[in-house]
């Protein structure tokens, strides 16, 4: 039984493979295997690793004598003999690599949060080779330093590795390196050309380095004693190539986010061949898969507590999109699609890989159910929306980090994380000046007077600061990404892409639920600012009511798409770096909480300090119509304008989610059918337990639409004071109940 | 002309009031004074907002990606002291194409209950106490009225959830459970029981609003207790959630 052929036989082209060969299953979730006896030993040995790690503080141990590299380490392993997959990004679990082209700086400070040193030999090294840091500073405009140190512009990649790339990593196994390696061969003949521009010449040279990444790549996975010149043979080995070429990414970047990209279904055409031939067993089939998994849960990076403290819990953003549609009509579940999302029963639930399931009204009944159940057992899942998605990016996209869609091995991000649109908001009221600092950042302009804020004034005023801003910041991004292609160029995932490919300048925005109901509050009741000393607007009076972003209600929704779509306009005006098509997110991740601590109050009434939402939730405490209300308005933001992905992040405690287990993944399902067919783009859902809801108390914040109900049970949680919410929850988890 | 309403207040995430996402609509007002209220916020009349019904149905009409394969309920307060709104956004609802489920203690006639219960696919009753002086006491009225209503609702063979609070010290009997059990047992209108545990998440609003709070002391019912009351009823046939 052999692959149905087709242009992928001649071609490097893995979609094709996948529409020619996967077989979708309309099944449930029965056929599934627990966890191998080698799994369950192993996984104990990890589990204890991590224990460790957390224990030391949140980093094992660093080798800070070598300089990361693809083949730059001795072969590592967890426990040899029940490994069904190997590699390690060192030659140790869990020790950290040093990768300094990002900057050797960035390096230093991580050693000494961790009271170590650089060793000196790489330390000298790094005197005369460049890195990508010492290229943006030499290149940074004052105005830019400026921007980037009072925060109105926060998150660039100027001094870490951009991340955002994902190789197409199922490449190595269908093909094997040698057919790569002759490929890319082939793409130097095409740029031997009459007139050696500077793109051509640049391409030559990034070619000739993918070239290398991909002997390199061979070579690490010859050190560990497979042969991966051919391609793989069985799902075993398939799971091994792939890996392999991920892990070879993992050694040479240290990327924001290091996506996986979409895997699972394109491993079932090889599981399903096994299985039919009788080559492997289910469970044995598992156990890769979970062995797999587990060692996608170890990948880590160096970085500093700062980093950590901006993007909690030390997150990776090993993303692998499941599920989704096939241009052809069929649903793209396997039965891989379930034995990933298994892993966190197997092996408990755990935020990496972040699996993300493509959701479409035509995904079959059985999956939406089980990932359902899945979410409310392990709020381990995020959810996106092919529907949406396919129409811009076909069959054959996947997400970088939380939301970002992009074509595997056709399309390249420039990440630029993110501007705060609530304190240009503030400086657009102060004349250009920061509101903490009180430093002349923006270009002077008239700040607003003393009376009401009028809301066409601040409006125009608003305008133009967002105007110097977004011309601003796509220069700054132009700058990052020339010197990281220059100094910090992702060989091996770039090896994994075509020759020619799509890139998008990925700007962002923090605080758009912060600036709609600012705007909404100047508009619908009187706000009037109050000033400090130096004359400088720290706080805002209110009198009367607005309608905030959250209700589902048309005055304020229509201000956040106006300002949402007005900064995406504002940025499409600007030429971005090697051509790249300039988009936009809505996402903070965690950031929300360290972007509010660094913006003052806001004519929303939300104090200096506080943290924003998250994303594109609306602020919370501000929903009184409940969490779809506050879904509709979320899905009211327009993707077209916002194609970086639009976050929006939901709590439940488990008993409002319905009265019998049944019900509750079914509600789940339904609610999560009613936002994407709302067309919705993102949705994170946590479960919440007793434990987190306390913390919900400290931080409402990080758990927005928190739903707390039972039968026939009228309130709005959010609005209730502190001690009326404690009283609540501790009867909410009663004991006895 | 639109009827006009005044309601307390709008769910539209209700997972737990009838089957399926549903929009829910709490109504303003309500004459019973249940002992263990957790909505007394609801009771006054006069308060809330007002709306019309053709106005709220197209607000719920926004929400139908979401509720088409849940639906309407209304709640309260007592829906059925508004039943001309009340009747007037189930027949728009019902209209749209949306299943309409109505949370009632039946404490109305028959008669005003008729227009609305006509619009109604799922009633949730609350059947308070079956004996007459108890349920005076746990509510301030007999238990004719939804009686009455339930047999109404048989007789045109109207599904009908059985709501019912386990109260210790007051339905929290085993007597009183086996006797509400075998009255229910001969409807074949009655298609599940939801027994709800006695809780105090509504406490804060009876100090909020300065009402004494009878039940300060009285506990939540144990676990055992809940799957005894539970076996009473499925040990008659009868279906509980």
């Amino acid at each position: 039984m052999n692959f149905r052929k087709g242009n992928w036989s001649s071609e490097i082209d893995v979609r094709d493979f996948i529409v020619l060969n996967y077989t979708p299953y309309d099944g449930d979730e029965s056929f599934l295997s627990g966890p191998s006896k080698k799994t369950k030993k192993l996984w104990s040995v990890v589990k204890d690793l991590l224990d460790k790690e957390r224990e030391a503080g949140g980093v094992l141990s660093i080798d800070a004598k070598t300089i990361s590299n693809i083949d730059a380490f001795e072969p590592g392993y967890i426990d040899k003999e029940n490994e069904s997959i190997v590699g390690l990004q060192t030659s140790r679990p869990l020790e950290r690599a040093i990768m300094p082209y990002g900057g050797i700086r960035m390096v230093k400070n991580s050693l000494s949060a961790y009271k170590m040193q650089l060793d000196p030999s790489i330390e000298e090294i790094f005197t005369h080779r460049k890195t990508h840091n010492d290229g943006v500073f030499d290149a940074y405009t004052d105005e830019m330093k400026k921007a980037r140190h009072y925060g109105i512009i926060t998150g660039l990649p100027d001094a870490y590795g951009r991340g955002r790339i994902i190789g197409d990593y199922r490449r190595v196994a269908l093909y094997g390196v040698d057919r790569l390696i002759e490929s890319k061969t082939l793409a130097l003949d095409d740029l031997d050309v009459d007139s050696m521009t500077e793109d051509i010449i640049r391409k030559r040279e990034e070619t000739n380095e993918q070239i290398r990444a991909l002997k390199s790549l061979k070579n690490m996975a010859a050190r560990y004693g497979f042969d991966i010149s051919l391609p793989a043979k069985d799902s075993k080995q398939a799971i091994q190539w792939l890996y392999f070429a991920y892990l070879a990414a993992t050694k040479d970047q240290n990327g924001a986010a290091m996506s996986l990209g979409r895997v699972s279904t394109f491993l079932d055409i090889y599981s399903e061949r096994d299985l039919a031939k009788g080559i492997y067993s289910e469970e044995e089939i598992q156990e890769f898969v979970d062995h797999f998994v587990m060692k996608l849960r170890l990948i880590k990076f160096l970085r500093t507590p700062a980093y950590d403290q901006l993007f909690s819990g030390d997150p990776t953003w090993v993303t692998e999109a499941i599920g989704g549609v096939c241009v052809d009509g069929r649903h793209m579940v396997t039965k891989m699609s379930y034995r990933f999302l298994h892993t966190l029963t197997n092996l408990g639930h755990a935020p990496e890989p972040n699996l993300t399931i493509l959701w479409s009204e035509n995904l079959p009944q059985n999956f939406k159910l089980y990932a359902s159940s899945v979410s409310i057992n392990t709020s381990s899942i995020q959810y996106e929306n092919d529907d949406v998605m396919r129409a811009k990016l076909g069959d054959d996209y996947a997400i970088a980090c939380c939301v970002s869609p992009m074509k595997v091995g056709k399309q390249m991000q420039f990440f630029g994380a993110r501007c705060n649109l609530a304190k240009a908001l503030l400086y657009a009221l102060n004349g250009g000046k920061d509101e903490m600092a009180g430093e002349q950042v923006a270009p002077e302009t008239c700040p607003v007077g003393d009376g009401k804020l009028l809301y066409d004034d601040v409006l125009k005023k608003y305008g133009a600061v967002l105007d110097w801003l977004a011309k601003l910041y796509i220069n700054a991004l132009n700058i990052i990404h020339y010197m990281h292609d220059k100094y910090c160029y992702e060989k091996i995932q770039m090896a994994l892409h075509d020759d020619d490919i799509t890139r998008t300048m990925a700007g962002g925005i923090a605080g758009l639920s912060v600036v709609a109901d600012s705007l909404s509050a100047i508009k619908y009741a009187d706000v009037y600012p109050v000033r400090n000393s130096q004359g400088l607007i720290v706080d805002f009076k209110i009198q009367g009511q607005y309608p905030a972003f959250g209700n589902n209600d048309d005055r304020v929704d229509k201000i956040a798409i106006d300002v949402a779509k007005g900064f995406m306009k504002r940025l499409r005006k600007h030429k971005a770096y090697r051509n790249s098509r300039p988009t936009m997110s809505i996402l903070t991740i965690t950031s929300n909480v360290v972007y509010g601590k660094k913006t003052g109050s806001t004519p929303d009434g939300r104090k200096a300090g506080v943290p924003f939402a998250p994303g594109a939730n609306p602020m919370h405490g501000r929903d009184s119509n409940g969490s779809v209300a506050s879904m509709r308005s979320v899905a009211k933001l327009p993707f077209e304008y916002a194609q970086d992905g639009i976050s929006y992040t939901f709590s439940i405690v488990p008993g409002a989610l319905g009265k019998n287990s049944n019900d509750k993944k079914q509600n789940l399902v339904s609610l999560l059918d009613g936002y994407f067919a709302d067309r919705g783009h993102h949705i994170n859902v946590n479960v919440i337990d007793k434990d987190v809801l306390i913390d919900a108390m400290d931080h409402p914040e990080k758990y927005p639409q928190l739903t707390i109900r039972v039968s026939g049970y009228a309130v709005n949680f959010v609005k209730l004071t502190r001690e009326q919410q404690l009283d609540v929850l501790s009867r909410t988890f009663h004991s006895r109940l | 002309m639109d009827v006009k309403g005044r309601i307390h207040s709008i769910e539209t995430l209700g997972l737990v009031d009838g089957p399926g996402l549903r929009f829910v609509v709490f109504l303003q007002g309500c004459h019973l004074r249940c002992l263990y209220c957790h909505n007394p916020d609801s009771w006054e009349e006069n308060q809330g907002r007002i709306i019309g019904a053709k106005e709220l149905a197209l607000k719920i009409q926004e929400y139908e990606p979401y509720i088409k394969n849940g639906g309407v309920t209304l709640s309260g307060g007592e829906p059925l002291l508004q039943s001309e709104f009340c009747a007037e956004v189930l027949r728009l609802c019902k209209q749209l194409g949306f299943h309409t489920a109505c949370d009632t203690a039946g404490s109305v006639s028959l008669k005003t209950a008729v227009k609305v219960l006509e619009q109604t696919d799922l009633v949730l009753l609350d059947i308070k106490d079956l004996d007459k002086d108890d349920c005076k006491k746990l509510c301030g009225i007999s238990p004719k009225m939804p009686i009455d209503i339930l047999r109404y609702c048989e007789k045109v063979e109207k599904d009908v959830w059985i709501r019912h609070v386990l109260l210790p010290g007051y339905t929290l009997k085993q007597s009183k459970l086996e006797r509400l059990a075998d009255f229910l047992k001969k409807f074949s209108c009655v298609k599940k029981i939801e027994l709800l545990p006695f809780h105090k998440m509504g406490e804060f609003k009876w100090k909020t609003l300065k009402i004494r709070y009878l039940l300060s002391n009285v506990l939540e019912p144990s676990k055992e207790e809940i799957k005894t009351a539970i076996e009473i009823f499925r040990s008659r046939g009868l279906k509980v959630d």
